[in-house]
């Protein structure tokens, strides 16, 4: 088994995902990421997978493959995912469906798969990343608030069906970064949001790993089933 | 080719490995007729989860087998094929039977 902490994450070849992977790279843990795409990951401690998030077998065969390779995973961080600002009406089934799978059913895949691993070795540092979104409540954010909504609730549903190994599970409600997420949403929607909040700004990509760092460290092992708004609401 | 005997003696591996977890009146004694589910099982539902987790990656690890004992057959049976060993073993032979490995 590997003596270096594992920590996987999802939706690394940009924005948050990258920047965790890096960061956390540097903190000399090993780190395994994915994405659809290409790794653009460059480390000597990054493993990069091609999948899916939302393909069954493809995730289950990377879980298999971490497990073989490291005996352990210490660490799950579920970032990768999708936003669409759209009026529900006008919101075609088939984005409704997309949405769901990729920023609810597949974090429940990787939690699921994730916590088989660390149950073993009881101990697991899980984090979902949610959105304020889910509690504002903002216009044209239906479907994407209702996923985040979700997540958050299985976060914390999650959490109590797993304490008892040592596997804690929570998540961040994150605000907008300036990433490419966020870049073919409309400035004013986007000015609306932070209005929302009490600190009026965009999140930088440390405000994120400021909070991840206090989540997976081993003194944090009494905290889960939260979720940590960011920028306050 | 997996063989009953195979099967079982995973199984077992599985067991010994969970009960390494239980005290003495709780651990599983390891018999075709232990009760691992249900009515009269020693186990608890975390215990459960766990036996399955490891009965999993034991498949994976010693055989290369890739079953998924929480899928919706599985779960959809009128009797549950975690019932006892005999019936968990039962089940893994009908599932190795269809990724191509005899039992």
């Amino acid at each position: 088994m590997s003596k270096t902490k594992v920590i996987l994450i999802t939706g690394t070849s940009r924005g948050i995902g990258k920047y965790l992977a890096e960061y956390y790279c540097g903190k000399n843990f090993l780190a395994a990421g994915c994405s659809r795409s290409a790794n653009t990951v460059s480390s000597a401690n990054y493993i990069h997978f091609t999948a899916d998030v939302t393909d069954e077998v493809s995730v289950k065969k990377m879980f298999s493959e971490i497990r073989k390779s490291y005996g352990r995973l210490d660490i799950l961080i579920n970032n990768a995912g999708i936003a669409s600002m759209n009026h529900a009406l006008l919101t075609p089934l088939k984005t409704a469906e997309n949405i769901i799978r990729t920023n609810f059913t597949a974090p429940f895949l990787f939690c699921r798969e994730a916590a088989k691993i660390m149950l073993k070795n009881k101990f697991g540092r899980i984090i979902n990343l949610s959105s304020v979104a889910a509690d504002i409540n903002l216009e044209g954010e239906a479907v994407y608030a209702a996923s985040k909504s979700a997540l958050v609730s299985f976060t914390k549903t999650f959490s109590k069906e797993i304490s008892g190994y040592g596997i804690t599970v929570n998540s961040i409600g994150l605000t907008p970064v300036k990433t490419g997420l966020v870049r073919n949403v409309p400035d004013e929607k986007m000015n609306e949001l932070l209005g929302r909040l009490s600190i009026k700004r965009f999140a930088d990509f440390s405000d994120i790993s400021n909070v991840t760092d206090f989540l997976i460290s081993e003194g944090s092992g009494f905290i889960t089933g939260q979720n940590i708004n960011l920028g306050g609401i | 080719m997996l063989s009953e005997e195979e099967i079982i003696k995973t199984i077992y591996g599985a067991m010994e490995e969970i009960n390494d977890q239980l005290s003495g009146e709780n651990k599983l004694v390891l018999s075709h007729e232990t009760v691992l589910y249900g009515l009269n099982s020693r186990l608890d539902s975390l215990g459960l989860v766990n036996l399955i987790v490891e009965v999993e990656q034991r498949f994976q690890d010693e055989h290369g087998l890739e079953i998924d004992l929480t899928d919706e057959k599985a779960l959809s049976q009128k009797s549950s094929p975690f019932r006892t060993v005999k019936t968990l073993s039962g089940y893994i032979s009908s599932l190795s039977d269809n990724t191509g490995k005899s039992a």
